[in-house]
Parts: structure tokens; C-alpha cells; sequence
């Protein structure tokens, strides 16, 4: 009587001392991975860390009037709006002015190029996607991982195959930004219209005719909004990537948290928002630019 | 005196996933129904023959489910066959390869669709040249090349337009146009004017038997409308469930329905505006009475023969050569409905 009280009151879990010795066994075989193929993955990014590197100091380097002139003319090709054009500058013009210029140039430079990476690796995933069902099938699960595990844990072995650095940070951030923007290629695809599709077929188009000439123009206003968002995302990640030696700012913002500095952490904070509603606005009404061909009188 | 274009031989199409399986089923004469309930495949068409002459307007007709889409799909083989052949010029479209069959739609078949399956992030011009960028050819000779098929189908002037900008008919223009402009011989059209008011209907009718007779092309036409099909086909074929149940001339599909489904197709028409003299005269000489053309319609032929002393008429070719003589009784016998036998067995459904 007394051991089946026993046996439904607790767990009957794995011994403490298989447990660790589980732990520690799979411990060990990443240890030894890393330790194999940490220096090859190391020259593998090699590369972009020099991308980025070279992008960071020439944000730096440029004098501020002259980034200021660049984000107004990006602002203003993206949304041909003047009301976007003059925030996008009061914005810039407040966060130099309250010292945090070098900061939002590090963080431009690492969002740029997360994006980059994660628009030139997510939207073939997402083609690939679109033309395979058994390719949806296996990424699709390996996507709503990334998106819904906690970004500390991923933290982790990416941590310790690259150590602390710039491209780690990287990698976690484009782990946790890429998503969208797979999702909304295949998605944007598998929604372009059956007729348009057949009407390509029955001229005889090829495939790469009918990728390029109808899916990927149809889908782009999708595509768009997948990008829209993995920048968002990358942006979010921004305060977890600076824990892993990101520079940019995050750094303030968690050094706010660990000191308490009430002030510091706002405005570093807000001057994330307003980079973000930035980016926001002028990509979506970019996207939005894209289908004006759909705002004409509609017929069925 | 008229040569085949396209032949149809044994065609076959078993909708699911093991046709194959299914075919000897069919062979052996299992039911749609039955088919679709046994053993869980669809019966998209059984055992078509049908010929399609050149140069000629041939309608497929049929109610909605029919196998219509499925059929004319066939010919340019955006659907694959179970089993059969499609010969067109003595080659066999379902046995061609890919680059074979790439060439066959850029250059020999092309296609206009009922919801228009227009390009709607490019401009009407754009749309219209699409076939030939498709062969090739770079955009801008591509627009100029198709530029006179855009004027021919009445859009000058909306080049730049999206087809989202225009109406239903102007939409279906583009889809013409753009059919027209790879000078293809052979112009699908699946239920092209379907999709739009019975007044733009006659318009889009009356722009492409315009364009016929300049263009002759062998066009088969996709239609479940008797009037449309009555108005511009030289010969129809009815299709009930996958198969062939008649075809022919017009005029002797209406006065000889082959059963009670194609019976319930024809009793609504208006038999005076549409049976010519020519169907129901008694052929040989003439007798004393008005001359009539053979191809006028018993409504205008009523007119003449009621007010003639013999009420009779002479039935005489374009050319002015007497072929046949009609009477009134004759007339007033087309005019009114045959009565076909209700015979239990040929009862459909
Ligand atoms: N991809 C498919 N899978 C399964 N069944 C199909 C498929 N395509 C067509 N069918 C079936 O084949 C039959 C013929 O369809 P089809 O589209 O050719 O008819 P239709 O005569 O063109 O009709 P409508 O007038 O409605 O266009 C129908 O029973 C339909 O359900
Ligand atoms: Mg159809």
C-alpha cells in the first residue's frame, strides 16, 4: 500500500546520477564538436565578420550630416512621404543630440546585415518551400522551434562553438529574425492565383520563367511583409545580441538594468523604437507601393 | 473537303491517385458514380473520339462537371491523360517531351481562360506581349510585334493600364489579344465569354467571329450556353460525364437529339431563329413559288411562304442554283418541338 502511495506521490524520474551523466555526455560531445569544427565554422563566417566590421566603421566614419542626407533619401525613396522623411531626421537629429550616435550606428550596421543574411537564406528556404511540400513539411516544424524557444538557450551552443564576438551575436540574431521571412516566401507563393500559374504554363513558360515572371511578383507584397518583419525581429534582439558582445544599443540598456540607471535605459530604449517605426514605415509603405496595380476598380 | 487538325483518339482521364488502377474498371463500363464510390477516383473523361477540322470554330459543350475543362486541357496537355492520344499534324501531343511540348505551346497552341488569367502586376500591353517574351523575344520588339493585336481587339489606348483598371469584357480582350499575338494555329478557348454580361457576350462573339474570318484558326470553343454555341460553331460535341454523347453539325443536332439530355438542351431555343430552310427542304427540283436562300431562318422563311399563292417556296443555293423546295407544313413542322420517345432506358439520371 505504503509503495503505491509512493509510486503515484513521485515522479519515477531518471536516477540524479544518470541524469548527470547524461547531461554530461552530451556536454562533452558538443565540447568536442566545437573544439573540432569551432575554428573552420570560425573561418566559414570569416567573411561577414568582415562585412560587418567594415560596415560598422564606415557608419562611423562618415560625418553625420552626410548619414542624416542618406536616411532622408532612403526615407524618401522607401515611402515618398514628407511626413516620414521629417521624422526619420528629427529622430537621428535626437538621438545624436542626446549622445547616442555611435551606438545607433553599431546597431544599424549589425541590423543591416542580419537582414541581408537572413533575406539571402530565407527566401530561397522559402521558394523551396513553396515548390516542395516535403520541404514545407520539414522546415516548417524547425521554424516554429526557432521562433518559440526561449533565445537564451539558443544562446548557448552558439556560444560555445564561436565564443563572444560580433559573429555569434550574429548568428542569434538572424536565428531568431528569419522566420518571417521564410514563412511569408512560401506562403506569398502558394497563394499566387491558379489562373495566373496555368496562363504561364499554357504559353509554354519555363520554370525559371514562372518563377521569376509571375510567383515571385505576385507574392512580393508577402515577401515584403516577411521582410518588414525579420527586421522588426532583429531589432528585438538587439539588447539579447549585445549580452554576447554586440556593440550598439543594447550595451546602455543592459548596463541600465545591472546599475539601475533609470534615464540611460529609456532613451537608449526609445532610440530602439524609433529606429524600428523607422524601418517600419518606410518598408511597409514601400510594400504597399508595390500593389498599387491592385487598387484599380475591382472586378470579378 | 475538310482536313482534321486535331485527333482525339480513346482519351481517358481517371482523376485520383491510382488511375491506372481504376482504367480496366472503366473499360469494363463502371458508372461515374459508381467509380467515384467504390473505389474513390473521379471519371474525368471516358473514351473521347472526337475530330476537330481545321480553320473551323468547334464547340464542346456539356453542363458544369461535365469534363469540358478537363478536355480542352488535354490539347495543350496542361492536364495529363490516363490513357489515349491528342494527334495533332500527325504528332502525338501526349507523347512529346518536354522542349517538344515547351515549343508546341509557344508556338503552336495557345489559350484563353475564363476568369481571363490575366497578369495583374504587369500592364495591358505587357500582358498582350507575354507570349512572345515567352518565346524570347526581348520586351520592347515583343510589345511592338503585339502592338496590332492590341488595336485589332478594339484596347488602344489602355497599354498602360493594369487589368485590375478595366472591365470584365476589356479584361477578356486582353486575354484574346494576348492569344492572338503569338500567331498560333490553334486557339483554346475555355468558356471565354462565360464570365461576362449577355450584352458584352455578343460583343466578344461578334470580335472573334470577325477575327475568324480573316484568321481562320482552329479554334475550339468551351461553352455551356446553346445560344453561344449555335452562334459561332461550325460543328459541337455534347459531353455528359466524361463522354461524347453527340456530335455534329448544328442544325441536325437540334432537329435529331441523340437522348433526352441533349433533348433538354435544344427545347429552349428559339427553333425559328435558329433552323435555317436549307435543314428541313425536301431536296431536288424546285417546284413553282418565291426563291428562299438556303441558309435563312424559318422565322424570315414563314414571312415569304405565307404570303405565296402556293405556300411553297424555292430553296436556292448563295450561288442562285435551285437545291430543294420547302411548304409551309414543313415549316410549321420544324417550328414546333419533337416529341422524343420517353423510353425509361435512355432516361439520364
Ligand atoms: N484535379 C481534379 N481532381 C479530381 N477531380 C477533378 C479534378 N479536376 C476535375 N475533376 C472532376 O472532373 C470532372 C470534370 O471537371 P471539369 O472541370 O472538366 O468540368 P467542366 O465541364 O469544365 O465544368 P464547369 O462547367 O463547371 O467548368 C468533375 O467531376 C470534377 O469534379
Ligand atoms: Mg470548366
Amino acid at each position: 500500500m505504503s509503495s503505491l502511495t509512493e509510486f503515484l506521490t513521485t515522479f519515477p524520474a531518471m536516477g540524479r546520477r544518470d541524469l548527470s551523466e547524461l547531461k554530461k555526455a552530451i556536454d562533452g560531445g558538443f565540447r568536442t564538436f566545437s573544439r573540432e569544427f569551432g575554428e573552420s565554422l570560425e573561418n566559414f563566417f570569416y567573411p561577414l565578420l568582415k562585412f560587418l566590421v567594415w560596415l560598422e566603421k564606415l557608419l562611423l566614419a562618415t560625418p553625420w550630416p552626410i548619414i542624416i542626407l542618406i536616411v532622408a533619401a532612403l526615407a524618401w525613396f522607401g515611402s515618398r512621404s514628407i511626413k516620414i522623411v521629417i521624422g526619420s531626421v528629427l529622430s537621428f537629429l535626437a538621438i545624436g543630440y542626446f549622445g547616442m550616435w555611435k551606438d545607433t550606428m553599431s546597431t544599424l550596421a549589425i541590423i543591416s546585415v542580419s537582414t541581408i543574411v537572413c533575406i539571402s537564406v530565407g527566401i530561397p528556404l522559402g521558394i523551396l518551400m513553396a515548390r516542395s511540400d516535403r520541404a514545407q513539411a520539414i522546415v516548417t516544424p524547425i521554424l516554429d522551434i526557432m521562433q518559440t524557444i526561449p533565445a537564451f538557450v539558443y544562446l548557448i551552443p552558439v556560444v560555445m562553438l564561436l565564443g563572444i564576438g560580433k559573429v555569434p551575436g550574429l548568428i542569434a540574431v538572424c536565428i531568431y529574425a528569419i522566420p518571417p521571412v521564410v514563412r511569408l516566401t512560401n506562403l506569398g507563393i502558394r497563394l499566387v492565383e491558379k489562373e495566373a500559374l496555368e496562363a504561364a504554363d499554357a504559353f509554354g513558360a519555363n520554370y525559371r520563367q514562372r518563377l521569376f515572371g509571375v510567383q515571385i511578383p505576385l507574392a512580393l507584397p508577402n515577401i515584403f511583409a516577411g521582410i518588414n518583419q525579420t527586421i522588426m525581429m532583429a531589432l528585438a534582439m538587439v539588447v539579447i545580441a549585445s549580452m554576447i558582445g554586440v556593440a550598439g544599443l543594447g550595451v546602455p540598456v543592459l548596463r541600465s538594468i545591472s546599475n539601475q540607471y533609470l534615464a540611460l535605459g529609456m532613451m537608449n530604449g526609445l532610440a530602439i523604437v524609433a529606429l524600428a517605426i523607422i524601418f517600419d514605415r518606410v518598408s511597409q509603405s514601400y510594400g504597399e507601393r508595390l500593389q498599387r496595380h491592385r487598387h484599380g476598380v475591382q472586378h470579378d | 473537303m475538310t482536313d482534321i487538325k486535331i485527333k482525339i483518339e480513346s482519351l481517358y482521364k481517371i482523376f485520383g491517385n491510382k488511375p491506372a488502377s481504376v482504367l480496366q474498371h472503366v473499360h469494363d463500363g463502371m458508372s461515374k458514380a459508381d467509380l467515384l464510390e467504390k473505389h474513390g477516383h473521379v471519371l474525368g473523361l471516358k473514351d473521347i473520339n472526337v475530330d476537330i477540322p481545321a480553320r473551323g470554330i468547334s464547340v464542346i459543350m456539356g453542363l458544369s462537371g461535365s469534363g469540358k475543362s478537363t478536355l480542352i486541357r488535354h490539347i495543350n496537355r496542361l492536364i495529363e491523360p490516363t490513357a489515349g492520344k491528342v494527334i495533332i499534324d500527325d504528332q502525338d501531343v501526349l507523347a512529346m517531351n518536354k522542349k517538344q511540348l515547351g515549343d508546341f505551346r509557344r508556338h503552336k497552341a495557345s489559350m484563353v481562360f475564363q476568369k481571363f488569367g490575366l497578369h495583374v502586376h504587369k500592364t495591358v500591353a505587357e500582358n498582350v506581349a507575354y507570349g512572345l517574351v515567352i518565346q524570347g523575344i526581348a520586351l520592347k520588339e515583343a510589345k511592338k510585334q503585339s502592338q496590332k493585336w492590341l488595336d485589332r481587339v478594339g484596347l488602344a489606348g489602355f497599354e498602360e493600364h493594369y487589368p485590375s483598371q478595366l472591365s470584365g469584357g476589356m479584361q477578356q480582350r486582353v486575354g484574346l489579344a494576348r492569344a492572338l499575338a503569338t500567331d498560333a494555329e490553334i486557339l483554346l478557348m475555355d468558356e471565354a465569354f462565360s464570365a461576362l454580361d449577355p450584352l458584352i457576350r455578343t460583343d466578344m462573339q461578334d470580335v472573334l467571329l470577325d477575327l475568324q474570318t480573316e484568321l481562320h484558326k482552329t479554334i475550339v470553343f468551351i461553352t455551356h450556353d446553346l445560344d453561344e454555341a449555335l452562334r459561332i460553331g461550325d460543328n459541337i460535341a455534347i459531353l455528359r460525364d466524361g463522354a461524347v454523347i453527340q456530335q455534329g453539325e448544328p442544325q441536325n443536332i437540334i432537329i435529331n437529339p441523340a437522348d433526352d439530355y441533349i433533348f433538354d438542351f435544344v427545347k429552349d431555343i428559339n427553333r425559328g431563329r435558329v433552323l435555317q430552310v436549307k435543314t428541313l427542304m425536301s431536296t431536288g427540283t424546285g417546284i413553282s413559288g418565291p426563291d428562299i436562300v438556303e441558309k435563312t431562318v424559318l422565322e424570315d422563311a414563314l414571312q415569304v411562304i405565307a404570303n405565296a399563292d402556293t405556300k411553297a417556296a424555292n430553296i436556292v443555293d448563295e450561288g442562285g442554283n435551285t437545291v430543294g423546295s420547302i411548304t409551309l407544313e414543313q415549316v410549321v413542322k420544324g417550328l414546333a418541338r419533337p416529341d422524343v420517345e420517353t423510353n425509361p432506358e435512355s432516361r439520364y439520371r
